[in-house]
């Protein structure tokens, strides 16, 4: 297993409350697949992936990141471990400094590393823009303005493979760009990945896009973990009562696509004061009494689909 | 021919910016009927925004603009800033993507619709009021008298969306400009907001402009289709001739870049290589030829116009070649 991930728990003060952002979550990942990361606002999926990193540290659980606990890792060992761990950004443009031409912003994870070789440390900026799809003689000396928002996200992904990291956590990475362009950077991620042979945690809010790049896929709602499967297998039978309303939700570019079945209702509740029980209750259409008492475990149902809930479409 | 609720013609709009002069619609027609909706759909720099801001009488004073918007055959832009202030809000409403700059910060819920309802309809405070928790309850929102005393900041997204509908249409406008509605929002709640304008649309038989940039939106929820690029339109139908009949090759190449739920893991994306032009240096001829797969020399040499048959229309040399509808899956 590349990655383990233990009942990580990640609570922080907001306006003297406490915000529940990741409640007991556990998965792993294993070397070379992508798990999608799935889920609507407050579902704590972008502080799951930030607590990842130590970015920062998680309330309680572990994190463990081939074979060493993070979470007791010194500053100056999780310097270095983060060479091989690095994150895509969503916002393309405000994760660049607009002070620093692109030559620099790229060769900067080499300086922190220790790089001090200038040659080497050209070779490889070179190289990692160009397996971008960007002409270094041509970027290299400008500066972020002057790109749009789809070679912005390039760039931050030529800074990110420069390390030649092991796993990349995808922070929405495509949500801010134009559809054409998407496609380009989510073609481009997929390719990143097999020629420099990355694990990928990609996150996301939009299921198509989750579903053409990941290999397994785990849907959050609320701070937990609600159903985790194979790509195929949750999109063809969705077991948690969330799942299904969630794809039923996805706009179907296909004027002759049936209604949808499932009416989703309602809006996810504050992570602040989240429903006790199974947090999904006030808006699942199967919710009963049990519901409200008892939260629901992961348990599995099925080769490698593990679901939380009391009442699934399947494998009750 | 009957007169359309909305009829532009040849609208053209080009901003002043440091770059020089920028030119953000370039020739934009329309027609809307009585009751009827029209997506928008275009990426960034299509013009689409810029559009409906044209319509409004919204835009910049240093805008250069030409050509013609008419709402129920009055020219808009030879109406007085009365008559205007008369027409929007009441006739003519909006609602943008962004409600927490939409709605003002520091007045309650209900007496930013008030405001409108004493504004437009010149109703008295008590029925205004009584009115406002009504419209409240109709968008859906729970504990309407509650919730009619708070605060936009105490709401969330969704809800302060339905907030700028409810504001939107306490007036009954006859045209319901929506520019990017749901963008900002989750996807359970956005399905949820859609349904609320097509409902709010068919019960109040409502014309509505529809603006995305999400094809996915348009589908099911849209008589007919534009499909902006470059700030022209590159190709206009009837919602189901556009997916399924399409003659432009960008519409094409839009639809093919959006990963779809049915596809399997892994599937490549036909993706648009390249970038759309720059609108200070507009380059001659078709502005998508750069990035089209089937473009040719006469493409890059002039602006193909628009034309096709009838509600189809399409801006292009080399169009797709026609293809057969196919049935519909109940049969019809």
């Amino acid at each position: 297993m590349l990655l383990r991930v233990e009942n990580l728990v990640v609570e922080y003060r907001a306006a003297g409350h406490t915000v529940h952002a990741v409640s007991d979550v556990s998965f792993d990942v294993a070397r070379g697949e992508t798990l999608g990361l799935v889920g609507e606002s407050g579902c704590g999926k972008s502080t799951l992936g930030r607590a990842i990193l130590q970015l920062p540290r998680q309330t309680a659980g572990r994190v463990v990141f081939e074979g060493i606990e993070l979470g007791e890792q010194r500053a100056e060992a999780m310097r270095k471990l983060r060479r091989r761990l690095q994150i895509i950004f969503q916002d393309p443009i405000a994760s660049l400094n607009p002070r620093r031409t692109v030559g620099d912003i790229v060769a900067e994870p080499l300086i922190i590393a220790g790089e001090k070789d200038v040659a080497t440390r050209n070779a490889k900026v070179r190289e990692a823009l160009r397996a971008v799809g960007l002409d270094p003689e041509l970027v290299a000396q400008r500066r972020p303005h002057e790109f749009s928002g789809g070679q912005c996200q390039r760039i931050s992904i030529a800074r990110t493979l420069v390390l030649e990291p092991h796993l990349v956590i995808c922070d929405e990475p495509v949500s801010a760009l134009d559809v054409s362009i998407r496609a380009q950077i989510i073609n481009l991620l997929e390719e990143m990945k097999a020629r420099y042979g990355l694990t990928l945690i990609f996150i996301a809010h939009d299921l198509a896009v989750v579903k053409v790049i990941s290999d397994r896929v785990a849907v959050m709602y609320l701070g937990k973990l609600c159903e985790i499967a194979q790509t195929e297998q949750l999109f063809r039978e969705p077991a948690h009562p969330y799942t299904r309303v969630l794809l039923a939700a996805i706009p179907k570019p296909d004027p002759d696509a049936p209604l949808a079945d499932t009416v989703p209702v309602g809006e996810p509740p504050s992570p602040i004061a989240p429903p006790s029980g199974c947090r999904f209750r006030t808006r699942c259409p199967r919710a009963a009494e049990r519901c409200a008492k008892e939260e629901p475990v992961m348990r599995s149902i099925g080769e490698g689909h593990f679901i939380a809930c009391h009442f699934p479409h399947h494998g009750g | 021919m009957t007169l359309a609720l909305l009829e532009v013609d040849n609208l053209c709009v080009e901003l002043p910016t440091v770059r020089g002069p920028l030119r953000a619609l370039a020739g934009v027609s329309l027609r809307l009927e009585r009751g009827r909706s029209l997506g928008v759909v275009g990426e960034s720099g299509s013009g689409k925004t810029m559009l409906s801001r044209a319509i409004l009488q919204l835009l910049p004073p240093r805008a250069k603009v030409s050509g013609s918007t008419r709402f129920d055959g009055k020219t808009l832009q030879a109406l007085a800033p009365e008559a205007l202030r008369a027409l929007r809000g009441k006739e003519i409403a909006v609602v943008f993507q962004d409600p927490m700059t939409s709605l003002n910060p520091v007045l309650t819920i209900g007496s930013q619709i008030v405001e409108t309802l004493l504004e437009h309809l010149g109703l008295a405070a008590s029925a205004a009021r009584l009115r406002a928790v009504e419209l409240l309850a109709s968008v859906g929102i729970p504990e309407p008298e509650r919730r009619a005393g708070q605060y936009p900041h105490q709401l969330s997204g969704g809800m302060r969306q339905r907030v700028a509908i409810a504001i939107a249409l306490s007036c009954e406008p006859r045209l319901l400009l929506a520019d990017e509605p749901t963008t900002a929002l989750d996807v359970t709640v956005q399905a949820q907001i859609l349904d609320l304008l097509a409902r709010e649309r068919s019960r109040r038989n409502m014309a509505m402009m529809l603006i995305t940039h999400d094809l996915g939106i348009v589908a099911g929820r849209t008589d007919a289709v534009i499909v902006m690029y470059a700030g022209r339109v590159m190709e206009r139908a009837a919602t189901r001739v556009l997916f399924k009949q399409m003659r432009h090759p960008y519409t094409e190449a839009l639809l093919a870049a959006i990963p779809k739920v049915e596809d399997a893991p892994h599937t490549p994306l036909a993706a648009i290589g390249g970038t759309p032009p720059d609108p200070t240096r507009p380059a001659p001829g078709c502005p998508f030829a750069p990035r089209c797969r089937y473009g040719r020399d006469d493409c890059r040499e002039a602006m193909p116009g628009l034309a096709g048959l009838g509600d189809h229309q399409f801006a292009c040399w080399h169009p797709l070649a026609q293809r057969p509808l196919p049935w519909r899956r109940d049969g019809r």
